[in-house]
């Protein structure tokens, strides 16, 4: 049902991954306005509290903010956005040393079997 | 936070039967929790005593603050695990009889469900499948503005995209006040939606947590964990 989650985290922080990676994207720019919790508790397929956990989440690191009436903004500068992709492309880079790590390959061969890899 | 659903050491006996053992547990408003565990592990035994068709042989649980009563049924929002529902009638009867019956029932929220359904309103229920059945009655349940929604199994026996049509019904439907408790053994398809967890093993309840406290601390999903507990 809904998005997909992997199941062993929770599921708010990859509500806030997802939303942050539309962010980037430029899914949503500076100044739009973020799906109201229910209709996106709706669409994900989750519980409406953890929409509101992830959102109050992003409210706190300042990427969104929210108005009374009308309901939560994105507000984020370039410099930022450059600073969000890099927070997740970190995470992802990590995420696949460590694999290629485990598969038994050290960092040199990793970086020499990725330089080559686009060109095969 | 005010606690829609108390049980302060509340047991069932059957016969020599424990269905129930002891059981305290607070759910507060607002949560959708899952009331989980195996065949016979007390969950439906709980969720009637709180619909005030059984009584406690020891213990007590409370609505609101209140022992079930007539006035706690006019909270309580209860789909049993089964049938329940003439199968003569059709439609129209059934939301005559929910206006008649419940001063919180939605009569124009349940049309609009049912619309999306497109059936129509002179079918009697028992020339619907099974799939349409559980949805009509799910509709029916979720159309009160109740506190307390008690939801036995209602997921059990429909294939996935009615599952998931259910679980979709459960999340837009309930005010932000009201608590739903969902049983079931079908943890996969349910823990998305879930505030918290509770697993019920033997009549007692050996676990009850928020399931993103439960992913953080397991870094299990709720069905391994489950699985773990209970393994055989």
């Amino acid at each position: 049902m809904g998005w997909k989650f992997s199941e062993d985290t929770p599921i708010y922080l990859q509500l806030i991954e997802a939303l942050k990676t539309d962010i980037v994207s430029g899914k949503y720019r500076s100044g739009d306005r973020l799906p109201a919790v229910r209709d996106l508790a709706f669409e994900a397929g989750v519980n409406p509290n953890t929409v509101q956990r992830a959102y109050a989440e992003l409210e706190r690191q300042g990427l969104v903010q929210s108005e009374r009436t009308s309901g939560r903004f994105v507000s984020i500068d370039d410099k930022k956005i450059e600073e969000l992709r890099k927070d997740l492309s970190d995470t992802y880079i990590r995420d696949l040393f460590k694999k290629l790590n485990d598969l038994g390959m050290d960092d040199k061969t990793i970086r020499d079997v990725l330089s080559k890899w686009r060109d095969e | 936070m005010m606690e829609t659903l108390v049980c302060n050491e509340l047991s069932k006996t059957y016969g020599s039967v424990r269905a129930l053992d002891h059981v305290d547990l607070k759910l507060e408003e607002g949560k959708i929790v899952g009331l989980l565990g195996p065949n016979g592990s007390g969950k439906t035994t709980l969720i009637k005593l709180a619909s005030r068709l059984l009584v406690p042989t020891e213990g007590e649980v409370r609505i609101c603050g209140e022992l079930p009563s007539p006035a706690t049924k006019a909270i309580v929002s209860y789909l049993p695990d089964r049938n329940y529902l003439p199968d003569w009638m059709k439609i129209k009867d059934l939301l005559e009889m929910y206006q008649d019956f419940y001063g919180d029932f939605d009569v124009q929220r349940a049309q609009e469900m049912l619309g999306s359904l497109n059936i129509d309103y002179d079918t009697p229920l028992k020339n619907m499948s099974k799939g349409t059945k559980e949805k009509v009655q799910l509709i029916l349940t979720m159309s009160r503005h109740a506190k307390l929604y008690l939801l036995d199994e209602p997921i059990a026996g429909v294939d996935p995209a009615a599952r998931d049509y259910i679980l979709k019904t459960i999340i837009s439907n309930y005010d932000e006040t009201a608590t739903v408790l969902i049983s079931t053994h079908l943890i996969a398809d349910v823990e998305n939606v879930l505030d918290e967890a509770v697993f019920l093993k033997e009549g007692k309840v050996v676990l009850h947590q928020s399931v993103d406290e439960l992913r953080d601390t397991t870094g299990k999903s709720v069905d391994e964990y489950f699985r773990e507990v209970f393994k055989c």
